[in-house]
């Protein structure tokens, strides 16, 4: 019988992991030990629902409802002095429990605050563009649906940004294997020569480790070359290849080392 | 292999080349040499105006997010070499700062002066490098020469270090991996002594170059408001009224201890991101000068330390490995299976020479990250093109790339 696998997450696993291991956590803090961020969620939970807030490594973190999203960023640009916006993306937790967790990196230069806002949404639901408050999340809202597939509400262009226009699958799911997935393996082949000549070229190989010690015409076999098409037994004579002949190549000369200069210093 | 018929056609997304309305379609890149990378530039023109501009990215994507969750921690620093491989001691800072960050350690002093030096040194070998294939786009042959000639003197430094000259991987989670060599210090002296007239040199070149000045002055201007919304960090929001410096404003390691400026011009235009680079050239050396003092009061006071103590998270030096069953154990677990960060998040922005490079991470208290976000500054300062080139005209286009200094390995990451 084969081995089971589960399918939702087929990322690299720890293969060994003590049972008695419990990790320890990144410490939390109270918003209220920061004067500066205990203000700022004052001003957001006036207006808006905030589900949970602390902070963590000297940033706060702010988690509100998925629909509210548009109105606490313009309050924080317009009267918190969050002026940028400078990453926003997506975390997959769909093998947990069908949600994706967005995250918007909040930056005030003023102040010399960072704040990450997030929420949560469900597998398929789409998130509200910000793109009008702060033009760099047209670009990273555009990367967010290449990577994952969420798509963004009132976003001007809602195309793939990385992967080609005609791609199929979104990469950074925890579903999709490293190597890509059986579109990523034609999906050349099919483009350039076309669907007949997949039996002639076959499948493309994206595990860059893989090397085939009988292959000689793509991995040389330093010492043991043979001329090509020939059959490798695995017996061949070594063969020692000299890089020089014995006169010189023209124009180029033998180093002699006792007659030759060595520069200490690069910069003479 | 028999041969088989290459069908690639030339796609060119739903734009339709015949049009009435007297537009023209240009399609600029991916390959060519003034893109500084894989950039495909759409651009609508009306005459020689453009109207409107579609930058387009991805020719060297890599997956470096994907492949940062399927390799432990301390095998992605390589990795992190090919985002910014101008100045790929800076990526490498970043990842292990936000690593050391999350994990909660403290790097001993020697170190961080060590890092700090590294650190400088690609500010400098970037800032050249922008000058001088700028400066070659614009048509200054001489400036790409001379910027590359001292370009190659820190390349050599840092060769001695650490063998490489473009990919770096000098810095490690937890310190560096070797002590400076020998001649380093004395190199970075002669270079640095050097360095003033350099500057000098080049800015004697450029600054009352006709040619120049009507390339740059006034052509690609970003007002403050566009620079904040487009993300834009660094020389390119300097140059647009904002002095706003990391190193300054949330400084790391030693940058606390350091004099050093901030130039900023609230000019905006691409002659004002030329000044900005030529300041921060002269400030980065200001700051290795101090650096080198820092380094020799270290060794006068003995600190020889280069990796923190974290048994957990760190191997322990060479020494113990060899000769304590413990550290070797320790060791080989962490080299089998990876250090097992605890479980919660961060975000660290850092100031490479291209502006704000942020990591995010969330673990999950495995091996693995759960989630690697790479925030690189040059995304955005792609995609500030999109509102940036209307209006201008396709020789300031060129100009415009130039002096946005963006590196496609950190774009597509």
């Amino acid at each position: 019988m084969r081995a089971y696998k589960p399918k939702e997450n087929v990322q690299a696993k720890a293969y060994y992991t003590d049972r008695f291991y419990v990790a320890p956590q990144v410490p939390k803090s109270a918003v209220d030990t920061d004067a500066v961020f205990a203000s700022d969620l004052e001003a957001i939970k006036a207006k808006f629902e905030v589900k949970d807030a602390y902070i963590q490594v000297e940033q706060m973190v702010v988690y509100i409802n998925a629909h509210d999203i548009y109105g606490v960023l313009e309050l924080m640009r317009d009267e918190l002095a969050y002026t940028q916006l400078s990453e926003m993306s997506a975390i997959d937790w769909l093998a947990k429990d069908n949600t994706f967790e967005i995250f918007y990196q909040m930056l005030s230069m003023t102040k010399r605050k960072r704040i990450r806002v997030k929420y949560f949404i469900e597998n398929g639901q789409a998130v509200d563009s910000v793109e009008k408050l702060f033009r760099s999340a047209d670009w990273s809202e555009r990367e967010m649906f290449d990577m994952f597939g969420i798509e963004a509400n009132n976003h001007p262009f809602m195309k793939r940004i990385l992967m080609p226009y005609d791609w199929q699958g979104h990469p950074l799911l925890k579903t999709y294997p490293l190597e890509g997935d059986e579109f990523a393996a034609w999906y050349e082949v099919d483009k350039i020569y076309g669907k007949e000549a997949r039996d002639i070229i076959g499948p493309e190989l994206r595990d860059t480790a893989r090397v085939d010690r009988y292959d000689s015409e793509r991995f040389s076999r330093l010492g043991f070359e043979v001329p090509k098409g020939t059959e490798i037994t695995g017996d061949e004579e070594p063969h020692v290849e000299s890089y020089q002949e014995e006169g010189g190549v023209f124009m180029v000369t033998k180093l002699d080392k006792e007659s030759s200069k060595v520069i200490d210093d690069p910069q003479r | 292999m028999a041969q088989v018929k290459n069908r690639l056609t030339p796609f060119f997304e739903n734009i339709t080349f015949d049009r009435d309305d007297n537009e023209l379609v240009l399609n600029f890149g991916p390959q060519h040499p003034s893109a500084h990378g894989q950039l495909r530039l759409m651009l609508h023109l009306q005459q020689e105006q453009i109207v409107k501009a579609h930058p387009d990215v991805g020719y060297l994507h890599r997956g470096m997010e994907k492949m940062a969750e399927n390799m432990i921690y301390n095998e992605f620093m390589p990795t992190t070499d090919r985002m910014d491989y101008i100045a790929s001691s800076s990526n490498n800072y970043g990842f292990a700062l936000a690593v050391e960050k999350l994990i909660g350690l403290e790097v001993p002093r020697r170190a961080k002066v060590i890092r700090m030096l590294l650190l400088e040194i690609n500010r400098l070998m970037s800032h050249l490098f922008w000058l001088a294939t700028t400066a070659l786009d614009i048509g200054a042959m001489t400036v790409f020469l001379f910027a590359f000639r001292e370009r190659e003197y820190l390349m050599d430094i840092i060769e001695g270090y650490c063998g490489a000259r473009l990919t770096h991987a000098a810095i490690r989670i937890g310190g560096v991996p070797l002590d400076i060599q020998d001649s380093f210090l004395h190199q970075l002296r002669v270079f640095l002594n050097k360095l003033p007239q350099n500057i000098k040199d080049y800015e004697d070149l450029l600054d009352s170059n006709r040619i120049w000045l009507m390339r740059m002055e006034e052509v690609g201007t970003i007002s403050t408001e566009m620079a904040l919304s487009w993300g834009c960090t660094g020389p390119m929001l300097r140059a647009s009224g904002v002095a706003w410096d990391i190193r300054k404003e949330e400084p790391y390691e030693l940058y606390d201890e350091v004099e050093f400026n901030v130039p900023f011009s609230d000019k905006g235009d691409n002659f004002a991101r030329y000044r900005v680079y030529m300041e921060e050239m002269r400030e980065s050396a200001k700051i290795l000068y101090q650096c080198i003092e820092m380094y020799e009061k270290c060794e006068k006071d003995g600190q020889t330390e280069l990796m923190a103590h974290a048994p957990k998270y760190i191997s322990a030096p060479k020494l113990d490995i060899m000769t304590q069953n413990y550290s070797l154990m320790q060791h080989f677990v962490l080299v089998t299976q990876g250090m097992r960060p605890p479980v919660g998040e961060v975000y660290v922005a850092t100031e490479s020479p291209k502006g704000e490079l942020g990591f995010y991470i969330n673990s999950q208290g495995g091996p693995y990250p759960y989630r690697l976000k790479l925030r690189a500054p040059s995304f955005w300062h792609t995609g500030i093109l999109t509102d940036l080139l209307p209006g201008h005209y396709i020789p300031d286009v060129v100009s415009i790339i130039g002096t946005t200094n963006i590196v496609f390995g950190e774009v597509d990451r």
